[in-house]
């Protein structure tokens, strides 16, 4: 996979950066406003997928190594279960421990900010290996 | 509620077209203005959280399978008449029609729309902030209420995800 226009490199360029602060704002927001681990997961991943899909497979696996990502799935999965073991711990399964803090600021509702950022990375890193196992894996099939 | 019943139409049309059409390319692009729609029909109805999923997802879906289908143009499915399908569809009327006299009876014992059917969701609504402190309730009910349900999905992704990775690649293992 060779990649597109020179056009779409140089726009994917200058949007790359945005698109993955737009994702991480919807994951870390996910508790005030609509949004959430999930659906900036996705976000993340999307970005990923115009990097792959832009500059072809060859440059875009330099910067981002798809062993890496396998390897985020599973620690997304596991902060997240870290997320309640912790809670059994201090109490029951899931028991949230941290304090509330003030609403509507960032660092309020407890866990559910560390949860959101758990799903985010499991999922962004999920959705985007199978991206690549769907997309890629094919080309080097094929040779 | 007229704009609800035109995007329910238009989403009809566009599942219908996803089925029958010959061309591979045009049932995928039909089936991500389906998914479009969906997500409208979402916000309208006051849901701005399954909204944003269902775009998002349906953006990804729909690249991969343009992705797929791009790739292999072989794919296209003969389609020829015979009396074993005709007798297929004949039963599969039937069984419609059947379905949808039952699902008509069942569907006057159902709550009207909007309603809530559960006295436990109340709660949530009710002292879901006061409890959880959270602005947003939606991610305070799947994260807080429901966090069970949660963690199930999120196995649930992850082991497709594994599978699909393990199904689908073609480097294979060197056996030393």
């Amino acid at each position: 996979m060779k990649g597109m226009t020179l056009i779409v490199k140089t726009i994917t360029r200058l949007l790359f950066g945005f698109i993955i602060m737009f994702g991480v704002s919807i994951v870390l927001y996910g508790h005030i406003t609509p949004g959430g681990g999930f659906a900036g997961g996705v976000m993340l991943a999307c970005g990923f997928a115009l990097l792959v899909l832009a500059f072809g497979k060859t440059t875009a696996i330099e910067i981002i190594r798809e062993k890496s990502f396998e390897a985020w799935d599973s620690v997304g999965s596991l902060l997240f279960l870290g997320i309640a073991v912790a809670g059994f711990f201090a109490g029951t399964f899931f028991f949230d421990f941290l304090s509330r803090g003030t609403p509507l600021r960032l660092i309020s509702g407890g866990s559910l900010l560390w949860s959101n950022c758990a799903i985010g990375i499991k999922v962004s890193a999920g959705i985007f290996t199978a991206f690549i196992a769907l997309s890629g894996f094919r080309m080097s099939g094929k040779r | 509620m007229v704009l609800l019943y035109g995007l329910l139409g238009f989403m009809l049309i566009g599942a219908i077209i996803a089925i029958e059409t010959k061309d591979l390319l045009s049932s995928v692009i039909s089936v991500g203005a389906m998914g479009m729609a969906l997500s409208i029909i979402f916000l309208i109805l006051g849901a701005p959280d399954l909204a944003i999923v269902q775009v998002v997802v349906e953006v990804i879906a729909l690249i991969m399978l343009l992705r797929l289908v791009v790739e292999r143009e072989d794919v296209t499915i003969a389609h020829r008449y015979r009396y074993g399908e005709v007798f297929a569809t004949a039963a599969g009327l039937v069984f419609f029609g059947i379905f949808i006299v039952f699902a008509s009876i069942a569907y006057k014992g159902m709550p009207a729309f909007g309603e809530p059917l559960l006295t436990v969701s109340q709660r949530y609504i009710t002292e879901g902030f006061t409890i959880s402190r959270a602005g947003n309730i939606v991610t305070s009910i799947l994260l807080e209420f429901r966090a069970y349900d949660t963690l199930g999905e999120a196995t649930v992704i992850f082991t497709s995800i594994v599978g699909a990775v393990v199904i689908l690649r073609k480097k294979g293992r060197i056996h030393k």
